[in-house]
């Protein structure tokens, strides 16, 4: 057990590490100097030198990668060269939108899909699951980015129920914040729901054919009753490993909702920071996506030993 | 219900490649000209689809988008099997330091987030079908190299396998005649998946401005368009998404239903 849980950091600590070099190397071959970008073609030859130069551009590439990983160990993620503030404060002024937006999706997708599955696998066969097939295929197929277009065209210009973008932030109130979050929120959470309720659909049919589940029916429970006692329980691990991946997917991954709907989220701050050249804020936010994903995936690995004793066991 | 998934996703899928071939050689209108005389227009029987704010053809304008998807998304999919099944294969064949330092890797892939990565790329080495398909190819790499190892650890122990080696065939023979052959089914059914995967991403990011340039149509393109249209003209918007929305679909079922005709063991559980 402790070897295993030894064993998982040190990987976790390797792989963030080689994503480091990657995401460094990656923005060394980036084409075009970042400092005559910034500039503008306009700029002389010494305010390009003197910018590379206050960047730490003019230091080898080595130097500068050193200093970037040994900075973000201790807590420093660089200054953004277009906004003049530390990396850690414009992260912090978005994360308040990607974040309540990321847990409103998972939380909506989850309530909808786990009673679904389970619907659709109890009646296995049946007209509901046939029913609950099709629409969750047809879910699947919908991109978010296009349903979040359709749910603002319904509820904000025809219906005007809700506004059609834009966040006002949590200092002008929680309901108009939560109600700018709300259209993003469905669109992220439908596809994301039907792809969980098929997972949970077949890791109930899985678990609904082993043995102790016969065991179980033939000591006289009834149907109800194994499913939610057994079933349901044996069934989570697949299921905890799909919402892991999707939280990770709802953090990094909402940037051309974040388009959709102008939201001043993680994806935009990134975009915006790509198209000025603003590399370090580029490299220091992926990397923390990149940190936040490794510890999603740690946390679903160790969430398995908790569901399941068997694995506690083994290791 | 296994054929019936099979028989709608092929269907849906041969319209869709066929119209995306006829594009090359026919459209109702040139996708190119404008005509602002007749812009916005509602569909019509001359303009089944209606008409965009330059007074082009969105049925035709359809037509040559569907070309644009199934074109990123299909080159996408031969990058992430070309390279994914090879390293996959090559893992499971060496296994000890091979196989983890190469599954290592995999796991720093999955590790990013694909879309910012994508979107990343694209604007980095600048917009463009070309680095679209490489964004969304890489990402799918990881995807095969996964599945194809599991799947040759599978056939390893296998006694045709133990048979192929007293032959005295080589691990690279015995991976090209027996093991990749075994896995073609498993492939097959992910490649179908993973394009309809890249024609959802290659929509994103064209919506984005990064994907296929104007004067190209692209579906994601279109959705950009015709955000700022929403409110007079739905349509446009409507159009291109039930387009996207169509394909995947059928490339979904597609794989559904391959899936239940190659392994009928596994459609047993699955279903």
């Amino acid at each position: 057990m402790t070897l295993f849980l030894a064993r998982k950091l040190t990987w976790t600590l390797a792989t963030l590490l080689v994503a480091s070099v990657v995401i460094f190397l990656a923005l060394e071959i980036v084409p075009g100097d970042p400092a005559q970008v910034m500039l503008g073609i306009n700029a002389t030859d010494e305010t390009v030198a003197a910018l590379r130069k206050s960047l730490g551009l003019d230091q080898p590439p080595l130097t500068r990668y050193l200093s970037w990983v040994t900075g973000m160990l201790q807590g420093d993620f660089g200054k953004s060269h277009t906004y003049s503030v530390p990396v850690v404060d414009l992260v912090a002024e978005r994360i308040v939108v990607s974040l309540p937006l990321a847990l409103i999706a998972l939380f909506m997708s989850t309530i909808v899909a786990l009673p679904v599955g389970l619907i659709a696998a109890a009646r296995r066969g049946g007209a509901a699951d046939t029913g609950i097939m099709a629409v969750t295929q047809l879910g699947i197929a919908i991109p978010n980015f296009w349903f979040g277009l359709v749910l603002s065209t319904i509820f904000a210009v025809w219906l005007q129920w809700l506004p059609s973008g834009g966040f006002p932030g949590w200092s002008a109130g929680v309901w108009a914040s939560l109600k700018a979050l709300m259209l993003p929120a469905v669109a992220l959470a439908l596809p994301q729901a039907a792809i969980l309720a098929r997972v949970t659909r077949s890791a109930l049919l899985e678990t609904l054919g082993e043995d102790y589940i016969r065991t179980a029916r033939a000591k006289g429970l009834s149907r109800r009753a194994v499913l939610w006692k057994h079933a349901l329980r044996n069934a989570l691990i697949p299921v905890l490993t799909i919402m892991g991946l999707q939280f990770a997917y709802l953090l990094a991954g909402t940037i051309i909702i974040e388009n959709v709907f102008y939201l001043p989220g993680l994806g935009r701050l990134v975009f915006q920071a790509i198209s000025l050249r603003d590399l370090i804020v580029v490299e220091s936010v992926v990397m923390m996506l990149v940190a936040v994903i490794i510890a999603i995936n740690l946390a679903v690995d160790l969430a398995y030993l908790v569901v399941d004793p068997r694995l506690r066991a083994n290791h | 219900m296994r054929n019936r998934s099979f028989a709608i996703g092929f269907v849906i899928t041969l319209v869709i490649t066929l119209t995306a071939l006829i594009s090359f050689v026919w459209t109702p209108f040139d996708v190119t000209a404008l005509n602002i005389a007749a812009k916005l227009q509602k569909p019509t029987a001359e303009h089944w689809f209606g008409t965009d704010h330059f007074g082009r053809d969105v049925f035709s304008m359809i037509m040559v988008g569907a070309r644009n998807s199934i074109a990123v998304a299909f080159v996408a999919v031969i990058i992430g099997v070309g390279f994914g099944v090879p390293f996959g294969c090559w893992a499971a064949a060496r296994g000890g330091l091979m196989d983890e330092a190469l599954m290592r890797g995999n796991d720093v892939i999955f590790a990013f987030p694909a879309l910012l990565s994508a979107v990343m790329i694209t604007a980095i080495f600048g917009p463009g079908a070309i680095n679209a398909i490489i964004a969304i190819g890489i990402f799918n790499i990881p995807v095969f190299a996964r599945l194809a190892r599991g799947a040759a650890l599978a056939l390893w122990p296998r006694d045709f396998i133990l048979a192929a080696r007293a032959a005295g065939k080589g691990a690279a023979r015995i991976t090209i005649e027996h093991i990749i052959p075994n896995m073609a089914n498993l492939i097959i059914v992910q490649a179908t998946i993973a394009f309809a995967l890249g024609i959802i991403q290659e929509a994103g990011l064209a919506y984005v401005g990064l994907g296929t340039q104007p004067p190209f149509p692209s579906w994601g393109k279109m959705l950009n368009e015709a955000q700022t249209m929403m409110s007079f003209a739905p349509h446009l918007a409507f159009v291109p998404g039930l387009a996207i929305v169509i394909t995947v679909l059928g490339l979904n079922l597609l794989g559904d239903g391959l899936r239940d005709v190659l392994d009928p063991k596994l459609s047993r559980t699955r279903r």
